[in-house]
C-alpha cells in the first residue's frame, strides 16, 4: 500500500526537480544555442535549436575581440589580491591564533566585523585619494583595495581554521627551538591546505566576477577586467545578440570549466564565503 | 611556554593593521568628514549638515531607498523556493548528487554574463515573449526591459534566479548533517510528507533560515549593484525605475563627481550594515554552533 502511495508522491518531486533543473539551465542553454546562429537565422527562430551551425561568431572574437585582454587582466587583479590577502592573513591569523599579545581579542573582533560592510561604503574616500596618487587605472592600487576587502573574511576563516589544530605539536615543535616562521610554514599552512584552497576559491572567485571596484578604479580601456568589459561589449554588440552571446559563452567558460573540475570546492568555498 | 619575543606578535599582524586602516579604517573615517563638506577635488570647506539636507529633499534619493526595499520581496519567494527545493532533494531520489551541482550552477555564473543573457532572453520580441505569445499567454507577455513598471520587478526575478542557488545548497548541507533517525521515527508514525517536512524537518532548519534570510536582506540592501548596472543599461533606467542606493553613490562618485554628497549616502548605509551586523552575528554564531559554519 505504502508503494502505491510512493509513487506518485515520487513522480511529483522529480517533476519539482526537472523544473528546478530547467530553470537553472535554460539561460546557459539559450546562450549557447543562440551563440551558433546567424544574425539572419535568430530573427526568424529565438527559441530552437540551430538549423546550421554557425562558429563565425567564435571565430570573430578570438581573433578580433579584447575579451581576452580582459581575462588576462581580471587574472592578474584574482592573483595579486588573493597572494597578498593571504599572506598577510596566514601571518595576522597566526599570531592572533596562536600567540599571546595584547589587543588580540579587538583586532579579531574589529576585523570580523568589518565583514559585515558593504565594499561601496568605502569607495568614495579612496576614489578621492587614488585620484590625488594618480593611483586610478592602476593594477598595484586596485589590488591593494581588493585585497584589503577580502581580508577580514580570510582572517575570520584562518583564525577558526587555527585554532582547531593540535597545540602539543606546535609546542613540542616550540621546545625543539623552531622559529614561529618556520612553524607557520611548515607545520601550520601544511595542516590548512583544505582550508587555503577554499579561501583561495571564493577569494578569487569574488575579484573576478566585481564589477564596482573595476568600473570605478580602472577606468582605463586597456586596464578593463573581463566584467566591466562585459558591459563596453553588451553596448558594443547591442542588437548583435548571437555574437554577444558567443561572448558571454567564453566570458563564461573559465569559471564553469574550474567549477565542473573543483566542484567539490566551489560548494563549499562558497558556503564559508555566504557565512560573511 | 612563550619563547617568541614580546614584539613578534605585532611584527605578525603588523601588515593586517595596515591592510585594515588603509582599505577600511581610513574611508571610513573621511565618509563622516566628506558628509559635512563640499568636496570639489580633493578636499573642500565645512558646509555642516547641507549634504544631508540635500540628499534627503531629494526624490531621486527616496527612490533608490525604495527600491532597495522593494527588492526584499524576493527574500521570502528565495527562501521558500530554497526550502522547497533542498527538502525534495533530501529525499535522496536517484541522482540528487547531480542535481545538486546542476542547481548551483546559477550561483556560479557572474551577475554580468548572466545579466546580459536575461537581457536578450527578456527583450520585448525575445524568447521568452515569443514562448508565452504561443501559448496563449499573450497578458504575461510584457515588456520586461523597456518599462518602467515593469523593469525592477525582473531584475527581482535574476535576483531570485540566482541567489536561490545559495540558498538550496545550504539548506542542503544543514539537512545532510541531520539524525536521520528522526524522519524514519517519523515515517514509521505514519506521518505523511508534509507533515515530516513541517514538523520535523523546517524546525531543525531553523538556525539556518534565519542566517540566510539576515544575509539575502544584507544582500538586497546593499550588494545589487553588478545586478542594476547591468540590467539598466549603466543608468539605473529605464527612467530611474531600477535605481538603488549603492548607484546613488556611485553616480554621485563618478557621474557627477560630488563626493561630498556620495559620502553621506556612504555614511547612511553605513549606520544600516552596523544595525543588520547584530542580527548577522547572532545568527552566525548559531550557525556556528550547528556546526554549518566553516
Amino acid at each position: 500500500m505504502s508503494r502505491s502511495k510512493a509513487r506518485p508522491d515520487n513522480a511529483l518531486k522529480h517533476g519539482i526537480l526537472l523544473l528546478a533543473t530547467f530553470l537553472a539551465l535554460v539561460p546557459s542553454i539559450f546562450m549557447i544555442l543562440t551563440s551558433l546562429k546567424s544574425q539572419d537565422e535568430y530573427t526568424f527562430n529565438k527559441v530552437g535549436l540551430p538549423h546550421a551551425l554557425v562558429l563565425d561568431h567564435f571565430k570573430s572574437i578570438l581573433f578580433d575581440s579584447p575579451l581576452f585582454a580582459w581575462m588576462g587582466n581580471s587574472a592578474i587583479l584574482a592573483g595579486g589580491a588573493v597572494l597578498l590577502s593571504t599572506v598577510v592573513s596566514c601571518l595576522g591569523a597566526y599570531a592572533i591564533a596562536m600567540m599571546r599579545f595584547k589587543g588580540r581579542s579587538l583586532l579579531f573582533s574589529v576585523s570580523t566585523a568589518l565583514m559585515a560592510v558593504p565594499p561601496v561604503v568605502m569607495i568614495v574616500p579612496l576614489f578621492v585619494l587614488y585620484t590625488q596618487l594618480d593611483l586610478i587605472s592602476t593594477f598595484r592600487g586596485t589590488i591593494v583595495i581588493y585585497a584589503g576587502l577580502i581580508t577580514p573574511f580570510s582572517v575570520y576563516l584562518l583564525t577558526t581554521f587555527f585554532r582547531t589544530l593540535p597545540k602539543e605539536i606546535f609546542e613540542s615543535a616550540r621546545i625543539d627551538g623552531a622559529g614561529e616562521l618556520f612553524i607557520l610554514w611548515k607545520i601550520v599552512l601544511p595542516l590548512s591546505l583544505p582550508a587555503l584552497l577554499t579561501l583561495v576559491v571564493v577569494n578569487a572567485l569574488y575579484v573576478w566576477n566585481d564589477l564596482i571596484i573595476a568600473i570605478i578604479f580602472l577606468q582605463d580601456d586597456a586596464k578593463r577586467t573581463l566584467m566591466a568589459g562585459i558591459s563596453v561589449f553588451q553596448g558594443r554588440y547591442e542588437a548583435q545578440i548571437p555574437l554577444t552571446m558567443a561572448g558571454m559563452v567564453i566570458a563564461s567558460a573559465p569559471m564553469v570549466i574550474l567549477y565542473i573540475a573543483f566542484q567539490k570546492y566551489f560548494i563549499r568555498g562558497l558556503m564559508a564565503g555566504a557565512i560573511k | 611556554m612563550r619563547q617568541y619575543s614580546r614584539f613578534t606578535p605585532y611584527l605578525y599582524v603588523l601588515p593586517l593593521v595596515l591592510l585594515l586602516a588603509f582599505v577600511f579604517g581610513y574611508p571610513l573615517v573621511r565618509i563622516f568628514e566628506f558628509s559635512f563638506k563640499l568636496v570639489r577635488g580633493i578636499d573642500g570647506p565645512w558646509i555642516g549638515f547641507r549634504n544631508y539636507q540635500l540628499i534627503l529633499g531629494q526624490d531621486l534619493f527616496w527612490d533608490s531607498v525604495r527600491h532597495n526595499l522593494f527588492l526584499l520581496l524576493a527574500v521570502p519567494a528565495m527562501v521558500i523556493w530554497s526550502l522547497l527545493i533542498s527538502v525534495v532533494l533530501y529525499e535522496r531520489i536517484n541522482g540528487w548528487k547531480l542535481y545538486r551541482i546542476v542547481l548551483f550552477f546559477p550561483y556560479i555564473l557572474a551577475i554580468p554574463i548572466i545579466a546580459v543573457v536575461m537581457k536578450k532572453m527578456f527583450q520585448l520580441s525575445g524568447p521568452v515573449n515569443e514562448v508565452l505569445n504561443g501559448l496563449h499567454l499573450d497578458f504575461l507577455a510584457l515588456d520586461w526591459i523597456g518599462s518602467s513598471d515593469v523593469a525592477l520587478w525582473t531584475v527581482m526575478l535574476l535576483i531570485i534566479w540566482r541567489e536561490s542557488a545559495l540558498g538550496i545548497i545550504l539548506f542542503l548541507a544543514r539537512l545532510l548533517s541531520l539524525d536521520e533517525s528522526l524522519i524514519e521515527a517519523a515515517k514509521l508514525e505514519g506521518a505523511s510528507w508534509w507533515q515530516r517536512v513541517w514538523y520535523v524537518l523546517v524546525p531543525q532548519m531553523k538556525v539556518v533560515i534565519e542566517f540566510y534570510v539576515v544575509v539575502s536582506v544584507i544582500t538586497m540592501l546593499s550588494s545589487v549593484f553588478a545586478y542594476v548596472y547591468m540590467m539598466g543599461s549603466g543608468r539605473g533606467g529605464p527612467g530611474t525605475s531600477t535605481m538603488v542606493v549603492e548607484f546613488y553613490i556611485f553616480n554621485a562618485l563618478v557621474r557627477t563627481s560630488l563626493p561630498g554628497i556620495a559620502s553621506a549616502v556612504s555614511v547612511l548605509l553605513f549606520l544600516v550594515s552596523l544595525l543588520l551586523i547584530i542580527p548577522l552575528f547572532a545568527v552566525r554564531r548559531r550557525a556556528n554552533e550547528q556546526e554549518l559554519g566553516s
